[in-house]
């Protein structure tokens, strides 16, 4: 009984070069050509004033092209009197899942409206994993995400630690829904608060 | 007597300090025109920043030179436990040293004469003239392949002595690689001095002042395109740089000859071969690029082909050929860099094969052709 020969199977296309591509110093020839020219039309560029490369000159600059949605830095939207709408109910802290938020609440008797406030409200970007779950999880809409991330890097880890004046004041918002003073209105017939 | 003792330790202290600018704006030279090649910016981040002042000088990175040199002189000075103590301490100047040497007797400028050039010494002077180039040897080119020969000696003392199987690797393909491009490169070279009658650099540069055919200049890339093709590619794979960087691949033999050589030992044969490029550039731009001869240029100025004339003074003469070398070299490297950051590797035994099946039958049969192109017109070519 004889057997065909075994052929190994051939999967690619066997390159198909002339003696012109053969003699490989024309196609280099070529090669050159082509990074050469892309050097001088980005060195004219250059020369000309423009920019000739595709590189972001992060962070001295930013790219244009960032989604509206994107979540960036964390603001804390603030009260027409400058306070943050904040009412350091540990919400956020609690769902965020890097734990990286954390408030000091502090009691404030000159604001019957809105007694607890943060004396301290941090978060550690050097963990954030910028979920925007904090977003989410605020009953007071007092923390938002922008889609630009400006002044993040640092030199050493502790400069990764926002505090809540970087927070209100690197990106001032201040919720339109909630004008100042914002006391709930009581009504009156459901007896006492 | 002291008159010439000053003027050449000017010429060395010239030829120093060119070669090491060289060195170190050519790192900056590669590491932006590969940037801008892949559409990108480059290395831009280094400073220099005024004392007691805000202020801070970027310069488009070149700085980032200046802050390699600082890094590598303060890194540790790793020396592996078993090695050959001598060899591998001398590897690095035995590569960096004859590359220096090779400058002695390229010319890069054309008469210099002190007394025309300041009246007040003329007296001191009198007439003697200096031609820019530090030893006018009879035997220039030879001493140019006796010279670069010896950095092969220098990557093969570096593979050896580290006492490590990849710097051996490395070692030996250096050896095998360089010493079958050398064969290369001087059989190209053959041609030329068939052609102008002289192994003196010097004689080879005033030979290619003129004109050919009334408009062409008469450089050695006009006589000899084939060869200074041929010259260029075996310089490169001399100087171990992609698309022929088996001695060092890193993805084969982590750094090749190099590998147990750290902080500046390392940096010696960075700079070596960085200087080597300027070298490279040196040597074409004077066999085959006309040296510092500008076309219609001569010693009095300008004479264009249509009987045009500019007169120009002894001084700006010799300041416009050390210019035109200088520039003519920074193309030419220019050029090198262009080519290592277009084409890929070659396997190992594609660098031997293309060595000796293609570069050497080629050269020789450009030899053969030059030869009998010259005894046919004997008398009539220059």
């Amino acid at each position: 009984m004889t057997r065909p020969p075994y052929r190994r199977k051939q999967y690619w296309n066997e390159p198909e070069m002339g003696w012109y591509e053969r003699a490989y110093l024309f196609e280099i020839l070529r090669g050159l050509a082509i990074t050469g020219g892309v050097f001088l039309r980005n060195m004219g560029k250059w020369m000309t004033g423009r920019k000739g490369a595709l590189t972001t000159y992060y962070p001295e600059e930013t790219r244009a092209d960032y989604a509206a949605g994107n979540r960036g830095k964390h603001v804390l939207t603030q009260r027409p009197d400058g306070s943050p709408q904040c009412v350091a109910c540990n919400m956020c802290a609690t769902v965020c899942p890097a734990k990286v938020i954390e408030i000091d609440a502090a009691f404030d008797p000159d604001d019957p409206a809105h007694p607890k406030y943060p004396s301290r409200f941090e978060i550690d970007y050097s963990r954030c994993v910028f979920c925007g779950l904090c977003v989410e999880a605020c009953p007071e809409d007092a923390i938002r995400m922008v889609k630009e991330v400006p002044n993040l890097p640092s030199l050493d880890r502790h400069g990764m630690w926002l505090g809540k004046d970087e927070l209100l004041t690197w990106h001032p918002l201040s919720d339109v829904a909630k004008p100042y003073p914002g006391a709930p209105a009581r009504d009156k017939s459901r007896g006492p608060a | 007597m002291i008159q010439d003792l000053l003027v050449y330790a000017l010429y060395i202290a010239y030829a120093i300090g060119v070669l090491m600018t060289f060195g170190t704006v050519l790192t900056w030279v590669e590491r932006k025109q590969a940037a801008v090649m892949a559409d990108r910016i480059g290395a831009n981040r280094a400073y220099v920043r005024l004392p007691f002042t805000q202020v801070k000088l970027v310069w488009w990175g070149l700085f980032h030179g200046l802050a390699d040199g600082l890094k590598m002189l303060v890194k540790e000075d790793f020396k592996p436990r078993t090695y050959d103590w001598y060899a591998y301490a001398v590897a690095p100047w035995v590569v960096f040293t004859p590359v220096l040497l090779v400058f002695a007797v390229v010319p890069f400028g054309g008469i210099l004469d002190p007394g025309r050039l300041f009246p007040s010494l003329a007296g001191w002077f009198g007439d003697r003239t200096y031609p820019l180039q530090i030893a006018r040897l009879d035997a220039g080119l030879l001493i140019v392949f006796a010279f670069s020969g010896i950095t092969i000696i220098g990557a093969m003392l570096a593979g050896w002595s580290s006492a490590n199987k990849f710097s051996m690797l490395g070692g030996l393909r250096a050896g095998s690689q360089m010493i079958s491009y050398e064969l290369v490169m001087g059989l190209t070279v053959l041609g030329l001095v068939l052609i102008y009658g002289t192994v003196d650099l010097g004689v080879m540069v005033q030979k290619q002042s003129g004109t050919v055919l009334g408009f062409l200049p008469a450089w050695g890339v006009f006589y000899q395109p084939f060869a200074a093709t041929l010259f260029l590619t075996a310089a490169i794979a001399e100087n171990k740089r992609i698309p022929f960087d088996l001695p060092e691949a890193e993805s084969e033999l982590i750094a090749g000859y190099y590998t147990e050589y750290s902080a500046m030992k390392m940096g010696l044969f960075m700079f070596a071969e960085f200087i080597e490029i300027a070298i490279i550039g040196a040597l074409f731009t004077t066999l085959f690029l006309g040296g510092y001869n500008l076309p219609y240029m001569n010693d009095s100025g300008f004479a264009f082909p249509g009987g045009h004339t500019v007169a120009m003074s002894h001084g700006w003469v010799v300041v416009t050929q050390l210019v035109v070398f200088l520039v003519k070299i920074l193309l030419v490297c220019s050029f090198q860099i262009l080519i290592r950051w277009s084409l890929p590797r070659f396997r190992y035994d594609q660098v031997l094969s293309f060595a000796w099946k293609f570069m050497l039958p080629l050269a020789l049969a450009n030899l053969v052709a030059t030869a009998v192109l010259v005894w046919s017109h004997q008398g009539s070519v220059t």
